[in-house]
């Protein structure tokens, strides 16, 4: 797994209380990994800090797995 | 109590009555404070009077690049914002037939969608903080009605809606989000009245009397405040009893 992949399980871990293991590519964040709204907004804000990025809003509308951020955050930096 | 030491606080419409002196109180309390407001003078002034933790941030609330750059400058000058108070606004008062575009779009501008630009610049440090006040100063009005001030009491009346929905929320980080509602307070705002419509207003207020900017200021501390926590969503109403709401 990529050094990014690993980074952003870290943060998914650390905000969202949940078991590595439940973190799949395709693990939705509100869906399978028991996120709300705010939490996505805050792991957006998160991702942000960790990888000096910036994601506008309606690209952060489209990060709705671990997968679709792993491969937005690898675009972007 | 109400200690409120490294707490950092921006409020705006600092030049005005109202505003000076919920700097005061909160400054009072140990709070950093960032006064914002369109008038440097009287800013500068106050800032001279409270001495040390004072910062003068000027903004233009009608301007609306300023007003989203003004939680950045607050941060850069303070180090942070964990309590904003909303306090500025104006009033451009006309009969409702007679209202333009322009009187009604001003006095929303000013005292309702600038408030939403600033909490909205303001709350990622508060979430990251867990920790965060907003306190939005409405009006007896928007809860009442008033004949002459359609535009204020809306704006006023939209703090309110706004102040709950975004207390539903923050409120699991943290973040309460409240609002003060004034009554008639004496300040240069309700100067411009005749003593005949004073008195006429003091006929349907038990207290018998306006009220003091520091009895609003008295209430911000409140909420401002960590007891204030479990506080969030609640209008208070300081209007010796001119409505009971």
């Amino acid at each position: 797994m990529s050094d990014i992949a690993d980074r952003v399980k870290k943060i998914v871990v650390e905000h969202l209380g949940v078991e590595e293991s439940k973190i799949t590519e395709s693990a939705s964040f509100i869906d399978d990994l028991g996120a709300d709204s705010l939490d996505t907004v805050e792991l957006v804000m998160a991702f942000e800090e960790e990888f000096g990025i910036e994601i506008p809003d309606d690209a952060a509308e489209t990060i709705q797995t671990f997968g679709d951020a792993v491969k937005f955050i690898t675009e972007a930096s | 109590m109400f200690d409120l030491t490294d707490k950092r606080a921006l409020v705006t419409g600092a030049s005005g009555g109202i505003g000076a002196e919920i700097a005061r109180g909160l400054h009072a309390a140990g709070a950093v404070v960032g006064l914002s407001g369109t008038r440097t003078e009287p800013l500068e002034a106050l800032a001279a009077e409270l001495g040390e933790r004072a910062h003068v941030l000027p903004c233009n609330l009608s301007d609306a690049e300023a007003v989203t750059a003004l939680p950045k400058v607050a941060i850069e000058a303070m180090g942070g914002v964990d309590i904003l108070v909303n306090n500025a606004g104006i009033t451009r008062d006309n009969l409702f037939m007679r209202m333009s575009d322009d009187e009604w779009a001003s006095v929303i501008e000013v005292n309702l969608t600038a408030a939403m630009r600033l909490s909205r610049g303001v709350l990622r440090g508060m979430m990251k903080a867990r920790w965060g006040r907003i306190i939005n100063i409405s009006s007896v009005v928007g809860a009442t009605g008033n004949p002459g001030q359609g535009n204020y009491a809306a704006a006023k009346a939209g703090l309110v809606g706004m102040s709950k929905s975004l207390a539903y929320e923050v409120a699991s980080r943290g973040i309460t989000v409240n609002a003060v509602a004034p009554g008639f307070i004496a300040t240069a705002m309700t100067d411009k009245l005749t003593d005949d419509q004073k008195a006429a207003i003091l006929t349907n207020v038990p207290a018998g009397r306006m009220g003091d900017p520091s009895e609003i200021s008295a209430a911000v501390l409140y909420l401002a405040s960590p007891e204030a926590a479990y506080t969030t969503g609640t209008v208070l109403h300081v209007n010796g009893g001119l409505a009971m709401i």
